[in-house]
């Protein structure tokens, strides 16, 4: 085996297990947080503790989960709530290609299995790690059951006390996980190869913040910037 | 008693969701992968974060644009994701109840 291959080789020990767990348990203490307020909305749009607690355990998707809230009624209406979970989650697709050059290394059981706990945060860690050359694929796992373990809990707390922490945005909360994205792009900026992708990036987004409804803009976003930086290598 | 209605679509939006978790990988490992797409899928992961952080930014304001500035200052000198974060929330806290 030469070096270009050992490098390449992706790990997936319980050492990364624990390593993601640790670097993911800030988020997952902020997390804490936006579930309280979650499980106390869905009790105000009707939703027992079970069934929210439940939805947090089975989707486990924050982004998701707040929407269809605003959609929930009595009866429910199925299309629309899987519809609006679909358009969400599309984000996950490029998230998933992304992991795929070091994920498609691993056994399918353990890659696949991991992806169901891949939310944006654990997902821009473990890109990050990889990025510095640490391979260890169980790396997205660890980080995504610490959040998964808070995220299911502070629902059902949250549904239980109600009204515990309603506003998060005079904690400062919803700037929480802005401020760990913007931290981990820092320390991936390479140099000015990144400048025209990332410029790209931010006005596709920031308009198609504006003017579209719901998440479309970090795919389109994600997409643009990509797609602007391989032209660059290209030309 | 759980609604009955309740539960489909909650069964529905997590098989849908996990479809999007694994379709990636799934595509992106039936596919024999082209160099250029290998090129296409390292550009992904930033262009994503820009993608996530950079509206998020804009709509917090002048708090939100100094607080950014803090956190990536604090990310470049000491590289530590907490401090960065907690950096960013005391920054937007105080600005917040100035501003």
């Amino acid at each position: 085996m030469d070096v270009a291959d050992r490098e390449s080789v992706v790990t997936f020990t319980l050492a990364g297990i624990l390593s993601g767990a640790r670097r993911c348990l800030p988020i997952a203490i902020s997390g804490f947080a936006i579930g309280l307020v979650f499980g106390t909305l869905a009790g105000q749009a009707n939703l027992s503790v079970a069934e929210a607690t439940l939805m947090s355990a089975l989707v486990f998707s924050g982004a998701a989960q707040f929407v269809v809230l605003g959609l929930w009624d009595s009866p429910v209406p199925v299309a629309a709530v899987v519809f609006a979970t679909l358009v969400i989650g599309l984000r996950h697709l490029l998230m998933g290609a992304a992991l795929a050059p070091h994920f498609t290394k691993l056994p399918r059981l353990k890659a696949f299995g991991s992806v169901f706990f891949m939310a944006d945060e654990n997902w821009a860690l473990t890109m990050s790690e990889f990025d510095k050359g640490r391979r260890d694929g169980a790396f997205l796992l660890g980080g995504g059951l610490v959040m998964y373990v808070s995220w299911t809990v502070s629902t059902f707390v949250g549904g239980t006390l109600g009204g515990a922490l309603e506003d998060p945005a005079r904690w400062g909360l919803d700037f929480a996980f802005t401020a760990v994205f913007l931290a981990l792009v820092t320390g991936m900026w390479k140099g000015r190869s990144d400048l025209l992708p990332w410029t790209v990036a931010a006005v596709v987004a920031v308009a198609a913040h504006h003017w579209l409804p719901g998440q479309w803009y970090i795919l389109l976003g994600g997409l643009a910037g990509s797609l602007a930086g391989l032209a660059r290598r290209g030309a | 008693m759980p609604d009955s209605l309740t539960i489909l679509a909650i069964v529905l939006m997590a098989l849908v969701t996990y479809a999007t978790r694994a379709g990636g990988l799934w595509l992106a490992s039936r596919l024999n992968l082209s160099e250029r797409a290998e090129a296409w899928l390292e550009q992904l992961p930033g262009a994503i974060l820009v993608s996530l952080v950079a509206p998020a930014v804009l709509t917090s304001g002048i708090p939100g644009a100094l607080a950014a500035l803090a956190v990536v200052m604090v990310a470049l000198r000491t590289g530590s994701l907490p401090a960065a974060m907690v950096t960013g929330v005391a920054t937007i806290v105080v600005l917040r109840s100035f501003l």
